[in-house]
């Protein structure tokens, strides 16, 4: 790492990436989920075909990664938020990125049994 | 450094006094990039600004409504598993999820869509390139907030 930057290789540019990643993600998931839900107005087959993927192990995998990237980028968004409108934002940037971090590892473990419980459930029998 | 050079110096000697006071102000000097007359009128507006505005209260509004929908889909009332048309048909019965889906919709999709156009301003460098790439968002945007919305007014339970 460069001596002498307080940005490049450091938290801030880490979140930033991040941040930009999960945007980017989560947009890709939004416009095949609008897809996906237009089924309704082809016919309830065809949609509970569809839904049925969802509930599938290997897709429930990805619904934990849809949740931890959603989860990510609206944490830190409120961090970006807050950095940008409150006064002392700035000086607090990094205490609340390790917030950030520790709210949102509370949250997914929180998520695991919800989201993947069904998924155990299939794979190893109830 | 003897006094008898140059009389009218902005700089005076370090501990003497200063050559302007009240009755003699010195030279304004204007600041650097300041709007005068001179300037010609931006032709850009204040868009940018409106869209890092937008980015941010958007976002505000987001984490209510995403946050609370990813809670009812995946984790109230057994997670993805109820989902389905009869599940579906039983929410958009309802005018104010109606109106929370398409307020989520359209906020998501703007919010996503400016998102998008930042990267791709960052990242695509060859002014073509620039254009193809937004061109495709912008289509893809329009085409599924278009969607999305007939979706939500046209659902109908009796399909069948
Ligand atoms: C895997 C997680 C998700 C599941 C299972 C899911 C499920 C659903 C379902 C069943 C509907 C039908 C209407 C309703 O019940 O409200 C719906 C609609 C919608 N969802 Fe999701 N959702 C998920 C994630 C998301 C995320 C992350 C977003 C936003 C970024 C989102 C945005 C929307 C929008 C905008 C609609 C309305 C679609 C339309 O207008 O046709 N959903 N979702
Ligand atoms: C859940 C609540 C959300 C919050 C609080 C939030 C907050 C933000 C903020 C404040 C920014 C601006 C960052 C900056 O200017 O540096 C941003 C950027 C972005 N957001 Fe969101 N957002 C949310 C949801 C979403 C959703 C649902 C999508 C996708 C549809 C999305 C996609 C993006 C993208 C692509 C960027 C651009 C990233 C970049 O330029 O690096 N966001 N978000």
């Amino acid at each position: 790492m460069p001596a002498g930057t307080l940005y490049r290789g450091r938290e801030g540019m880490w979140s930033w990436v991040a941040h930009r990643v999960t945007g980017v993600l989560i947009f890709f998931f939004l416009f095949v989920h609008v897809l996906d839900t237009a089924l309704v107005r082809v016919s309830p087959e065809a949609y509970d075909e569809v839904v049925a993927t969802y509930k599938t192990p290997i897709v429930a995998l990805l619904e934990y990664g849809l949740v931890a990237a959603i989860l990510f980028h609206a944490l830190n968004g409120l961090r970006v938020i807050a950095v940008d409108f409150w006064s002392k934002g700035p000086r607090y940037q990094k205490q609340m990125l390790w917030t950030v971090v520790g709210v949102w590892v509370v949250l997914m473990v929180g998520a695991l049994y919800p989201v993947l419980g069904h998924a155990v459930r299939e794979l190893f029998g109830s | 450094m003897s006094d008898t050079t140059l009389e009218k110096s902005g700089v005076g000697p370090v501990e003497g006094a200063s050559l302007y006071d009240a009755d003699n102000p010195a030279p304004v000097i204007e600041a650097p990039r300041k709007r005068t007359a001179k300037t010609p009128r931006s032709t850009r507006g204040n868009f940018e600004m409106a869209a890092w505005l937008f980015m941010r209260l958007s976002g505000v509004v987001l984490v209510v409504l995403v946050i609370t929908h990813l809670l009812i889909q995946l984790v109230l009332d057994g997670g993805v598993s109820k989902i389905g048309f009869a599940f579906v048909a039983g929410r958009w019965a309802s005018p104010f999820w109606q109106v929370w889906d398409l307020l989520m919709l359209w906020l998501a999709m703007l919010h996503g869509a400016n998102g998008l156009r930042t990267v791709i301003n960052d990242y695509a460098e060859r002014p073509n390139t620039r254009l193809w790439l937004k061109g495709l968002l912008y289509t893809a945007t329009v085409f599924t907030i278009l969607l999305g919305t007939l979706v939500i007014f046209t659902f109908d339970p009796n399909i069948r």
